[in-house]
């Protein structure tokens, strides 16, 4: 792998930028792998450069139906944060956090990530202890935050509308100063890079059909181009998660719905800062381009069909216009839906299963992005090891069985 | 914005007048504390979230407030059929060449 640098860069000039070489090759997959791992989007590359990068094992696939990063990788709206309410959470996305704030040096990409700082709005006395009560617990877990006053608020994003006569006035808000975003291209394809110089083979375009077992144990997958041997298979699979456990023959507690997005046309930069409101159902930011990124709520169906329904974003829309009235004029570009696999305690799914050498990683529903790198480096350990990561002891599928939820509609409901 | 067909009300109605139920005919067990962790955890958690038909119930929230029960297609979204409680459906994943 080439390194980029200012001197590259220089270099590749005097060649009118026509010779860079190309990210990653495009290999035809062997007959055998140590590690497959199903699924090309953020967290799939992650895992394979985790596992390559700090497990030293690099006889590794990765398998992708479509094109790496396609799925919800290139649909969400970026957003990064680690405020979440439990133990457990906290530290798996503060683990997260902690690896974006080096990963374009470390992976030798920029991933544009932009700690701009998140505000999540309260609008009334409920919510306002609630995010008393979540930024304590984030402070005792050594993650940053305040609750901020409506004066504030406004300081930090000048065009929002504090005003008490509206039909949800806000009356504070947590505020978050080391979260952000990033560019989500930038993030698979920068896993990706790095995955594929340590040798990790990038398989696209080629879709996982059956998962073969013998005698209790995963020996590989069918796929379009055949059957590829695996003495290991580590699904990551986001909305189509129960598809493929389906092959497999195990259920899990996850239901896909669409959730939906929408860009507006750009503009010059006015919102330099995340802003969410779970109460109001909607979240904004400003993308470097200068549109305006808005996020709704997730469909209430199940549904594959990475759309959702207009009466969804109309609602998102009317909360947005209320919180930022000047956004009213503003011209939407484009709305596009992505399949996110919800968990009834909405936490993930990092998990060995009943077959051996078969593991999963689901469940991040309308909030995984942030938890990217973090995921990535938490499943790579569970699955060279065979055993969970620490932090991701908390998070097998058995909780459902023992009893051992992680409820985080509090911190996760709609916000991402 | 689904259009949907209320059994009770006989009405194709918009989608914003219903809630969503999940997947349906889940039958609860009748006597709970005989069941082991295992079958109860599935019982409350695990769901078939196929790709394709799939049964589930719906509310007319707005309307008529009763459950019934809908085909649909999780991937076009069509609905195939609405029927009421105590109803069976007329289309399975297997009729419907799935
Ligand atoms: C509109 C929207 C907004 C969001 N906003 C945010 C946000 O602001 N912040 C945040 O943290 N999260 C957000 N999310 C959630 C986040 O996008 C997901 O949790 C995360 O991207 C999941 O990562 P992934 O790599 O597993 O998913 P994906 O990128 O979906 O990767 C899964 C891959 O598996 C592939 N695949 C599936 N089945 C097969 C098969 N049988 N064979 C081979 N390959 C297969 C798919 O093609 C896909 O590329 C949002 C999601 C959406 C849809
Ligand atoms: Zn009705």
């Amino acid at each position: 792998m080439k390194k980029y640098s200012g001197f590259s860069l220089f270099k590749n000039a005097l060649s009118y930028h026509e010779n860079w070489q190309k990210l990653w090759r495009s290999p035809k997959p062997k007959s055998d792998y140590d590690v497959i791992v199903v699924g090309g989007g953020g967290h799939g590359l992650a895992t394979a450069y985790y596992l390559a990068s700090v497990h030293g094992i690099t006889n590794i696939a990765v398998i992708e139906k479509g094109y790496l990063g396609g799925g919800n990788t290139a649909r969400n709206t970026t957003i990064i944060r680690s405020n979440y309410l439990w133990d457990e959470a906290a530290q798996l996305y503060e683990l997260s956090l902690k690896l974006w704030e080096g990963l374009s040096q470390e992976l030798n990409y920029n991933v544009m990530f932009s700690q701009r700082g998140v505000l999540n709005l309260g609008h009334n006395l409920q919510d306002m202890r609630d995010i008393e009560r979540r930024v304590n617990a984030n402070r005792l877990n050594g993650i940053d935050g305040e609750v901020v006053t409506p004066e504030r608020i406004k300081q930090i994003a000048p065009l929002i509308n504090i005003s008490r006569d509206c039909r949800y006035p806000i009356l504070g808000a947590s505020w978050q100063p080391r979260g952000g975003t990033a560019r989500h291209d930038a993030v698979a394809w920068g896993y990706a890079r790095g995955a594929d110089a340590l040798g990790v083979d990038l398989i696209q375009e080629t879709e996982v059909t059956g998962i073969r077992r013998k005698n209790g144990a995963v020996v590989g997958v069918e796929t379009t181009q055949g059957f590829i041997g695996a003495r290991k298979v580590a699904c990551v699979t986001a909305g189509n998660s129960g598809v493929v456990a389906a092959m497999a023959g195990l259920r899990l507690p996850v239901e896909s719905r669409p959730l939906q997005a929408l860009v507006s046309e750009p503009v010059k930069p006015c919102l330099d800062t995340v802003v969410m409101s779970n109460a109001v159902h909607g979240y904004i930011s400003q993308s470097d381009k200068g549109d305006l990124v808005i996020g709704a709520g997730v469909d209430g169906y199940n549904g594959y069909g990475q759309r959702g329904s207009f009466h969804v974003i109309e609602h998102t829309l009317q909360a947005i216009c209320e919180l930022f009235p000047a956004f009213s004029r503003v011209r939407m570009n484009r709305q596009w839906g992505g399949v996110v696999d919800t968990c009834p305690d909405a936490c993930p799914i990092i998990s060995k299963t009943s077959v051996d050498g078969l593991y999963f990683n689901c469940g991040w529903g309308t909030g995984g992005f942030k938890a990217t790198p973090g995921s990535g480096y938490v499943f790579a350990d569970t699955v060279a090891n065979d055993h969970p990561h620490p932090l991701a002891a908390a998070f097998t599928v058995d909780r459902f069985n023992s009893g051992a939820l992680i409820d985080e509609h509090g911190a996760a409901g709609v916000a991402h | 914005m689904l259009l949907i067909h209320c059994p009770y009300c006989r009405e194709d109605r918009e989608e914003e007048e219903f809630s969503y139920g999940g997947e349906a005919h889940i039958v609860r067990p009748l006597e709970p504390e005989a069941l082991s962790d295992q079958e109860w955890g599935d019982y409350l958690f695990f769901r078939k979230n196929p790709r394709g038909i799939h049964h589930e119930m719906w509310y007319h929230q707005t309307g008529c407030r009763r459950y019934f029960y809908a085909t649909r297609n999780t991937v076009s979204y069509e609905i195939l059929e609405t029927y009421m409680v105590g109803e069976k459906p007329q289309i399975s994943a297997a009729e419907a060449g799935q």
